[in-house]
């Protein structure tokens, strides 16, 4: 049974989105999509200013065993990259809620992430795969 | 699925378990790109009981062999000496690969994939027909394969002394049976080791004391990282029923002499050699990526695909094996079609790594 972070929200693709205050949210992959993939090798940011729009493939996570693209949970511009995983992608494997987070976005509307699913309704989600 | 003598021990390890063709077999234990660094650091140990073991004993074992396989069997002439060999149809297509152990002309040990296991065995019944020989599968002993610059010193802390005595010096490409194991001195890694039968009653006891021994568990997905970085083949992507050993990187299991020896296959190859074939060729990306099976390979010489492609976590980059038309050359650039661009690769032998360092 994986670790689901109740301060956390969560989208059906498998990312988390921790809020920071101030319309800013990190995102990252939970601790469920890491072992469904495997050992991560490559981890393929969006590039700090990029806009994104909920839903959009924004990063990709690339394991031994295939490449999975990452959706943007919300709308909004990328502010922040995580630059440890460019040389530690394995961070997202033994950290994925922690030092495992992959940008931060500046949310165009930062009710948005309020309509994602709480962390219940992502562990029965999980639950039913 | 089909269990192996060992699965209580892989749920006790933490093993992610996965259907492998029928088998029930762990992919990792946690990390395994942290098991594949053991192998090249340590050692680690697989559960290899799901490969089928054959036995061929009788008074025409060494002619059914030499009929059998494209590699010949006169050149193991000392007791426990082995070889890797395909065995091709008609078409010069590779039926399986495997080795042969040999003990004497008239006695031989096969370990061939599990995958094929119903194939092969019809196979070699249906060939040995008109040979005085009998085949046997060998299903009561489990195999567990220990890899690494460690590996051999600490499986020989399991073994009594008349073990001990039975591998003393022991070559690669040997196998012995010293009272109730069978030891070789093979493996599907690059590095030293021993691949190891022991009969089923033993299986869990021999793992847990290689476990007392430091040796790490190591699943399916290191074991392939580490026999690609070895350049070494993977039937049913490497090569198939389809495919010829030239176009495999086994041109050189192939013994051609004497002339005389009828071997399957042996026409159909010829003419191949004469007409020419594609080749299998290593490939190396160092960008970000990781090269895949079936990705399309588009050379100066025309387009090939590659068969088998991973990360290499000895290297830190992605490798894969390719089949490419015949002119294309080592140590040149092709291009690979990935995610709708293509990426500009170095060909290279497929071989990567050996004893734990590059070859490139």
């Amino acid at each position: 049974m994986s670790n689901i972070p109740t301060e956390l929200r969560y989208a059906s693709t498998h990312e988390w989105v921790r809020s920071e205050g101030n319309g800013v949210f990190t995102v990252g992959i939970t601790e469920h999509a890491q072992d469904l993939l495997g050992d991560m090798v490559f981890v393929d940011l969006p590039d700090v200013g990029d806009a994104v729009t909920t839903g959009d493939d924004c990063a990709v996570a690339e394991s031994v065993k295939a490449a999975s693209d990452i959706y943007a949970p919300i709308t909004g511009e990328v502010i922040e990259i995580n630059g440890q995983l460019e040389n530690s992608p394995e961070l997202v494997n033994s950290d994925s809620f922690g030092e495992g987070w992959m940008f931060k976005i500046q949310a165009d509307d930062p009710a948005e992430a309020d309509g994602l699913m709480d962390a219940e309704a992502y562990g029965m989600s999980i639950d039913d795969e | 699925m089909n269990t192996t003598a060992l699965h209580g021990a892989h749920i006790k390890a933490g093993a992610k378990m996965v259907d492998f063709f029928g088998w029930n077999m762990p992919i990792n234990y946690g990390s395994q790109i942290e098991e594949h660094h053991a192998v090249r650091q340590d050692a680690g140990m697989f559960d290899v009981s799901h490969m089928t073991i054959v036995d061929v004993v009788g008074v025409q074992a060494k002619d059914y062999l030499r009929y059998l396989l494209a590699n010949d069997v006169e050149k193991l002439q000392l007791k426990g000496k082995a070889l890797y060999s395909g065995m091709l149809n008609d078409e010069g297509g590779v039926v399986d690969d495997l080795i042969v152990y040999h003990f004497e002309s008239t006695n031989y040990r096969l370990v061939v994939n599990s995958a094929t296991k119903e194939k092969d065995l019809n196979w070699l019944n249906k060939v040995a027909d008109g040979f005085d020989v009998s085949i046997t599968e060998r299903d009561e002993f489990a195999m567990i394969a220990v890899q690494g610059p460690n590996a051999q010193a600490k499986a020989q802390r399991l073994f009594s002394s008349a073990q001990k005595e039975a591998v003393q010096g022991m070559k690669p490409f040997f196998g012995v049976q010293a009272e109730d194991l069978f030891i070789a001195t093979t493996g599907y890694t690059g590095e030293a080791g021993y691949e190891i039968m022991v009969p089923v009653g033993r299986a869990e006891e021999f793992w847990d004391q290689l476990l007392a021994a430091g040796v790490v568990p190591c699943g399916l997905g290191a074991r392939d990282t580490l026999r690609l970085e070895a350049g070494m083949n993977l039937y049913g992507q490497d090569m198939d029923e389809t495919i010829s050993p030239l176009s495999a990187n086994m041109g050189w299991t192939i013994t051609w002499e004497p002339t005389e020896r009828e071997f399957m296959g042996r026409k159909a190859l010829e003419a191949q050699k004469a007409a020419g074939h594609e080749k299998l060729v290593g490939l190396v990306m160092t960008e970000k990526g990781v090269l895949r099976a079936g990705l399309k390979v588009i050379a100066t010489t025309g387009e090939g695909v590659i068969t088998s492609g991973t990360f290499s976590p000895t290297l830190g980059y992605s490798i894969a094996m390719a089949r490419v038309p015949a002119g294309t050359e080592i140590g040149s650039t092709v291009d690979v079609e990935m995610r709708k661009k293509l990426v500009s690769v170095s060909v290279v032998k497929p071989s990567f790594v050996r004893n734990g360092k590059s070859v490139l």
